[in-house]
């Protein structure tokens, strides 16, 4: 199994070597990252290619990572019912930078992309019905993204005055408890404070 | 002659309507009665649980999946139970992973009863509601007495399961599956000859192969347009690869044809349980990796460090090596993903679902166009949708 990925992700390297960035295999799963102007491209490929023929893009998400400088990816998991394989693809992405949308590829994918624009605020380029999908109507925000807390920002509650749902800052009854269970004698990885010493010129 | 204007019409279908079987939302265009667009609002049950699993351990994380399809909660818990244990490397017990796929196929059964059942009602007919429900009640009543809960399992574990069946449960399981057959045969007698349920189900939303294919279909919807599929055969997971089953595959691709694998596919189901009642073997229900799984009650009783295995597992929870993987299992709906994302933590960095009612539902337009607005309900009935799933 895994060798069979390996072939694959090397001939999917091969064959488009201005696209891809680089392949990858962890837990029997393949993994290519590829260059964000280059998906529609790479998806086709791998969607009509008689080696590749992943007919299904099962899944499209986005994942936040704050601290890198693009900080979100986009992540594009396929199916080939042909080969009985799977690969996973990755792009990389900011705040303002579109990916080109691959809902003319898979027409699966309109939805998904709809939904990462609405919880992560990821923007698809010629996207045919790029509205939010999960959220309210009105939503401000885009809540799966690390910075957004888990308590939102409004509430709603039914006021018996103007009879209707009103929004609401939140407030909360208690403040919100979040532990820190990294602890330190597994989770530092540096040199403690005090410690500076102790290894090198002694 | 005065001209005469011809304006489409925009219908509200639902939210609160019974056969959008749940809050959907249609905004519906149509010309007389024909649609036109139809555009599924969704999002009205969203509860946000991916962003709550990312602040929860792994262990708090599993109730989750419970409430996504709460049709069939036992399958969505084996995807999530066999993403973390890919990532921890995780060996599960013969015994354990005989009674997840017997309740995965209890799972299976109860979300094919619900639907078949209520998507009769949905076109007309009564009777199997009110039959399939005394069926459902008594699988419910299996999954109670094994778990505590009869719709909510929280169950499985990564590392096997909760606790062990209890004595005299393997024994009215078979019997129930001695009988069951004879329950879908009557089903069968009802629905499936019957002039009325054909009419309103035969050569109603049509999908081909290919179109499925580009749709995301999966499940008994991409099997009913003739495409030999199924993640139990062509990825076997737990003891799948030892049990015998057919794959029903159909031809039309119809609603009728996404009906009867439903019903087919519920007497394979029953075989997989009965086998998996017979080849159970005996020993534990889960991994004696106490880093992952808890002592027993009396063990901490007497033994300092279970007590502190306990105190840890259920404060701190476990910490789950930094990788990423996406596990799938064949769902009663479908093929039921999880993409999950661990940063080395005790809690998951990402959990995306893949629910596979989610891209069902987005073709429903494509189902639905140049079909009558009273073919829209046989459309959603037959496609299996369940609100939990598709808003999280």
């Amino acid at each position: 199994m895994d060798l069979a990925l390996k072939d694959l992700g090397d001939y999917i390297a091969e064959a488009l070597p201005q696209e891809v960035l680089g392949t990858e295999i962890e837990f029997d799963e393949l993994m290519v990252r590829v260059r964000r102007e280059a998906i529609v491209k790479v998806l086709t490929f791998l969607r009509d290619d008689v080696n590749c023929r992943f007919q299904q893009l099962m899944d499209l998400c986005g994942v936040d990572y704050p601290e890198r400088e693009k900080r979100f990816e986009v992540v594009y998991n396929l199916l080939s019912l042909t080969h009985n394989m799977r690969v996973r693809v990755k792009v990389e992405t900011d705040e303002e930078t579109p990916v080109p949308s691959v809902s003319g590829v898979f027409s699966s994918a309109t939805w998904w992309e709809r939904e990462a624009w609405d919880l992560f605020g990821i923007y698809f380029s010629e996207h045919p019905d790029l509205r939010r999908i999960m959220t309210d109507y009105g939503f401000d925000g885009h809540p799966l993204r690390k910075d957004f807390p888990l308590t939102g920002y409004v509430e709603v509650r039914y006021d018996d005055e103007q009879k209707r749902v009103v929004y609401e800052p939140v407030k909360l009854t208690q403040e919100f408890r979040t532990f820190d269970f990294l602890s330190p004698w597994e989770g530092v990885q540096g040199v403690l404070p005090g410690d500076e010493k102790a290894d090198g010129d002694a | 002659m005065a001209e005469t204007q011809i304006k489409n019409f925009t219908l509200n279908f639902g939210p609160q309507h019974p056969a959008t079987h749940g809050v959907l939302r249609l905004v519906l265009e149509m010309d007389g009665e024909v649609i036109e667009r139809a555009d599924p609002h969704i999002g009205l049950l969203h509860r946000g649980t991916e962003k709550l699993i990312e602040y929860k351990s792994y262990l708090q994380a599993i109730p989750y999946f419970d409430r996504l399809d709460y049709v069939a909660p036992q399958n969505q818990e084996h995807a999530f139970a066999l993403a973390v244990e890919k990532l921890l490397g995780l060996e599960v017990p013969p015994r354990a992973q005989y009674i997840r796929v017997l309740y995965a196929e209890i799972g299976r059964i109860l979300s094919h009863i619900l639907n078949v059942c209520s998507y009769a009602m949905d076109v007309g007919a009564m009777t199997p509601m009110l039959w399939g429900f005394e069926e459902r009640e008594r699988l419910m009543e299996f999954c109670e007495r094994v778990s505590g809960a009869r719709m909510h399992m929280n169950y499985f574990r990564p590392g096997g399961v909760a606790f062990d069946m209890p004595s005299g449960l393997a024994e009215d399981i078979h019997g129930w599956a001695d009988h069951f057959p004879s329950f879908v045969d009557d089903c069968e007698t009802l629905l499936t000859e019957n002039r009325i349920f054909k009419q309103r189900t035969v050569d109603i939303g049509v999908i081909t192969a290919d179109q499925a294919l580009d749709w995301g279909f999966s499940g008994p919807n991409l099997r009913a347009c003739g495409i030999a599929w199924d993640l139990r055969k062509a990825r076997p997971y737990d003891v799948y690869e030892k049990m015998e089953f057919g794959v029903v595959v159909g031809k039309h691709g119809d609603c009728y044809a996404r009906y009867l694998m439903r019903m087919a596919e519920m007497r394979e189901s029953v075989k997989i349980i009965k086998q998996s009642l017979e080849h159970m073997p005996g020993g534990p229900v889960k991994t004696d990796d106490r880093k992952i799984t808890p002592p027993s009650r009396a063990e901490m009783k007497h033994s300092m460090e279970a007590l502190i295995h306990h105190f840890k597992l259920f404060t701190e929870g476990y910490h789950v090596p930094a990788g990423e993987t996406y596990t799938a299992v064949e769902a009663p709906k479908g093929e039921f993903g999880v993409y999950l994302v661990s940063d080395g933590t005790n809690k998951p960095y990402r959990c995306k679902i893949r629910a596979p009612g989610f891209a069902h539902l987005q073709a429903l337009e494509l189902l639905s166009k140049g079909h009558m607005l009273a073919d829209v309900v046989a459309n959603i009935g037959s496609i299996d949708i369940v609100f939990g799933e598709i808003d999280r």
